[in-house]
């Protein structure tokens, strides 16, 4: 995207490096995507403005500490980023598809663009898609599991939304206003240093970086208190549903393993902004160190991918297969173990670089280690099964593919393990085959099984299953046409990250993997179908019990979508399936007699203004205006000083007269359905 | 302080007729934000570590540091959390006054510890040992001033504690900020030890 740019080395006081040629008007692909955002973000602004609904916008969306809102804000977020990053991933696979050296040129993406896209598509993919699946999720999810009316800080979960989401809008930024990182997505110097990207793009990469990942920071810490002591009466932590035990672990490595990032990011900031010698060639800087810590992070970073579903795939098949989970105990065992063991593999991202023989073996075997929890799972799930009454609505489609595809990018996982063997497959597609096989089949297949699972309980109406079912299909096929073929190309000695190849018999797998990469667009196209077709025809998928799945855990126990204080009255439990008891045991959905007031908090500006703000600081210190930098971290400061100041009324009462209303409507709209429901019968 | 102890296994006790308790949510945060900040240092120490020879052939340690320097501002610093203590012990009196005096005490403290170090950032510079010259004193400087960029939060936070202590006295919500701020300010001294030690004892060892 910067062919043609001039490294600025005096930057303007007013622009800093800023001028008319960072606007890539050379390329006509970024023109034309350009122009059509622009006339995407019109017409929505447009008509946000024309139906006067700017007022509700801002008011119960943007403003608000719902976390279930808030939860929703954050998956359409990741839908969004998944469109930016999902393009990337077939302009690599199509420009590898023709980019034999000697046959029709080398494919029609010059390197630095090229270079950019591989980058790009793995920063998004990780830090603006499944990280907002995985945090929105626990917004919707984790507090009505607990029997909580919010989280621990409401505000706090704004503020981390509105980082993480300006973190997103920097990054793409990038593709009008400069360039990305060219570096790969985890920007090893002494490449990401000055030197070697004089402009912008890395720059752009450390700030978005930066800003989200104090967002998910302080998302780790809100969950964390929010599910040690917010939990309802009588739910001790081994009657937690898994699903939040889940999210507890993987907001114990956020808490432990985010600051390391925020350290190697700022380090590496300092080289390329005050020539510090951390990581450079001369003067003792030592690169190595920079990838053990981006890895010390980044390791236990992809257990806080799949983790959490890990704990969807436990509710979803407890609850298809109408059976109590199986082992539970030892499945929350295995999650802890997991959580512990990923602090202490990180090593085996780079066994080449030649730590020493003893080293690589204590690495290896702790990774290998691993397997053995996990595999503890995969048996849980499977003993959930055996014998359930197994219904396979869409959730479970999703969830019986996942063990196949999960099993396989296990497996190829402890080959890789094995240092000796790990110099072979090292930095091959074999590699990338890998972790796609366990980032799609494990965490991305989880999360859409979970949206599909908890849709109705956010919304009020499921999401159309015969598309859900179409889509997990095209899903599992296209996975294999795209990925199996790059195992067999990382044997044939193909590596990553290719601009070009002149190697003839790579080609035909590499066109076999851009038709599988076809398949997986056609099951995305028709996920957004799903969900506009379900939106539009939601009268007819209504959830009007609460509980459609006939469900397990306590947010099944109230209504579709939850009143906004949750619980009217908070639960108390006696048993891990709490509400499947009480239906069994035909306690359930008893009205209580009277209601009290409820506290609650009120909605506030804070987080989205610091967070609009943030992102002119990111802004102005990528492009080096240090007056709007200065000015825009001054405001920040004055901004968080001036919310301290209304804290002290920060919540409010609900009347009973507003609860009693909401809840006897549910009440009736219950009573309804039974009637119905028995006149079927009879 | 230890009515104000943070009670974990509160969360089972509480309903819904009863306040939430708040105060308690806010300081079991705390303490899990001060153990980010934990790995925070500790990935600057290990960074510290891994460079604390690379001087690229240039100035060391041993041709720069002053223990007895360092010895004041270490004793500014470890003075000023008992102050502090001492401004607790006031806030659970009620004392406001008294609370103020020993704030303040604490804040001139601090303000020396940070004016002693900003003035022997000045004089390393000034011998040419900056951020700029080896990967060490890149290292040097990163994990001091990290640590001096917590002091100065610490008091600017303390600045508007107090503008808020006097407006709406000691509610439960400014309790709850006193308590975090005293939590953070000892929480920078026992960095400061390790700094102490692992910087400039071991760095004088050499």
């Amino acid at each position: 995207m910067a062919s043609k740019h001039t490294v600025i080395t005096d930057p303007d006081p007013i622009f800093g490096k800023l001028t008319f040629d960072s606007v890539p008007f050379y390329d006509p692909i970024i023109l034309t995507t350009f122009l059509v955002t622009v006339m995407i973000g019109v017409a929505v602004v447009g008509s946000v403005l024309y139906y006067g609904k700017l007022k509700y916008i801002w008011d119960e969306w943007i403003t608000s500490v719902d976390h279930k809102k808030i939860g929703i804000m954050y998956i359409i977020a990741a839908l969004i980023m998944l469109i930016r990053g999902f393009s990337d991933a077939l302009l690599m696979r199509s420009h590898q598809a023709i980019a034999l050296a000697d046959k029709e040129g080398t494919g029609y993406l010059p390197p630095e663009h090229y270079d950019q896209i591989f980058t790009a598509h793995g920063v998004i993919m990780i830090f603006f898609v499944a990280m907002p699946l995985i945090v929105g999720l626990m917004n919707i999810v984790v507090p009505l599991q607990i029997g909580a009316r919010d989280v621990a800080f409401p505000f706090l979960n704004s503020l981390g939304f509105w980082l993480f989401a300006v973190g997103a809008m920097l990054v793409n930024t990038s593709l009008f206003l400069g360039e990305f990182a060219a570096t790969g997505w985890l920007a090893y110097p002494p490449l990401s240093g000055i030197e070697y990207s004089p402009w912008v793009g890395v720059d752009y990469w450390l700030w978005a970086l930066q800003i989200s990942g104090i967002g998910t920071l302080i998302s780790g810490i809100n969950f964390f208190v929010t599910i040690m002591r917010m939990r309802t009466k009588g739910m001790t932590l081994m009657k937690m549903p898994v699903f939040t035990w889940t999210a507890l672990c993987a907001n114990v490595l956020i808490i432990l393993v985010f600051p390391i990032l925020t350290v190697t990011i700022t380090l590496l900031t300092l080289d390329r902004y005050i020539d510090t010698n951390f990581f450079t060639n001369e003067l003792g800087g030592n690169q190595m160190m920079y990838v053990n810590l981006i890895w010390a992070w980044g390791h236990p970073e992809v257990y806080i991918l799949i983790l959490p579903a890990f704990g969807v795939f436990s509710e979803v098949v407890a609850t298809f297969s109408r059976k109590r989970l199986f082992g539970y105990t030892s499945l929350v065992w295995a999650t802890a173990c997991i959580m512990f063991l990923s602090c202490i593999v990180w090593l085996h991202h780079f066994f080449t670089m030649g730590a020493g023989a003893s080293v690589n073996a204590f690495f290896g075997i702790a990774t290998m280690v691993i397997s053995v929890p996990t595999g503890v799972k995969l048996f849980n799930w499977l003993f959930t099964m055996y014998k359930g009454k197994v219904r396979f609505d869409s959730p479970m489609w999703w969830t019986a593919s996942f063990f196949f595809v999960f099993t396989i990018g296990g497996v190829t996982g402890v080959m890789l393990a094995i240092p000796a063997a790990d110099f072979v497959f090292h930095n091959s597609l074999f590699l990338v085959a890998h972790f796609h096989n366990v980032i799609i089949g494990g965490s991305l297949f989880g999360y859409f099984a979970g949206i599909t699972y908890w849709f109705p309980k956010a919304t009020g109406f499921k999401l159309d299953e015969r598309l859900g079912k179409w889509a997990c299909g095209l899903w599992t096929v296209g996975f294999f046409f795209a990925f199996m073929p790059l195992y067999a190309l990382g044997f044939m000695g193909m590596t990553r990250r290719l601009n070009y190849y002149d190697n003839p018999v790579w080609n035909a797998m590499l066109l076999l993997a851009a038709a599988g990469a076809i398949i997986i667009l056609m099951g995305i196209m028709v996920q957004f179908y799903q969900i506009f077709a379900s939106i539009r025809d939601r009268d007819k998928n209504r959830d009007l019990t609460g509980d459609p799945w006939d469900g397990r855990t306590l947010e099944w126990s109230i209504s579709s979508p939850p009143p906004f204080y949750n619980f009217a009255k908070l639960p108390v439990v006696n048993d891990r399936d709490q509400f499947y008891d009480e239906k069994q045991n035909g306690t359930a959905y008893q009205q209580p007699e009277k209601y009290k007031k409820i506290h609650m908090p009120k909605n506030t500006w804070a987080g989205v203004v610091i967070g609009c703000i943030s992102f002119v600081f990111g802004f102005a210190m990528i492009w080096h205006i240090w007056w709007m930098a200065i000015a825009s971290f001054l405001g920040m400061a004055v901004s968080y000083i001036i919310y301290t100041f209304t804290k002290e009324s920060e919540h409010y009462y609900v009347p009973v007269e507003e609860v009693e209303a909401l809840e006897s409507a549910h009440y009736q709209r219950l009573k309804e359905h039974k009637n119905q429901v028995d006149t079927l019968a009879v | 302080m230890t009515d104000l102890t943070v009670n974990a296994n509160h969360a089972a006790e509480h309903d819904d007729e009863e306040h939430h308790d708040y105060a308690g949510d806010a300081m079991f945060g705390f303490w899990i934000y001060i153990m980010s900040d934990c790995m925070l240092f500790a990935t600057l120490f290990a960074s510290y570590a891994v460079l604390s020879s690379s001087f690229a052939g240039g100035l060391t340690p041993l041709d720069l540091f002053d223990l007895k320097f360092v010895f004041v501002e270490t004793a500014l610093l470890l003075f000023s959390s008992f102050t502090f203590g001492m401004a607790m012990l006031m806030a659970k009196k009620q004392d406001i006054k008294k609370l103020m005096l020993w704030l303040g005490i604490t804040f001139l403290l601090g303000g020396g510890f940070l004016g002693m170090e900003l003035y022997e950032f000045y004089h390393f510079s000034h011998e040419g040992a900056t951020p700029q010259t080896s990967a060490y004193w890149s290292a040097f400087y990163a994990l001091l001033a990290t640590h001096g960029l917590h002091v100065f939060i610490g008091m600017l936070w303390m600045i508007i504690l107090v503008v808020h202590i006097l407006k709406n006295g000691l509610t439960e919500v400014n309790n709850t900020r006193l308590w975090c701020l005293s939590l953070f300010w000892h929480f920078l001294d026992i960095i400061w030890i390790c700094v102490f030690s692992i910087v400039y004892l071991f760095g004088v060892m050499q």
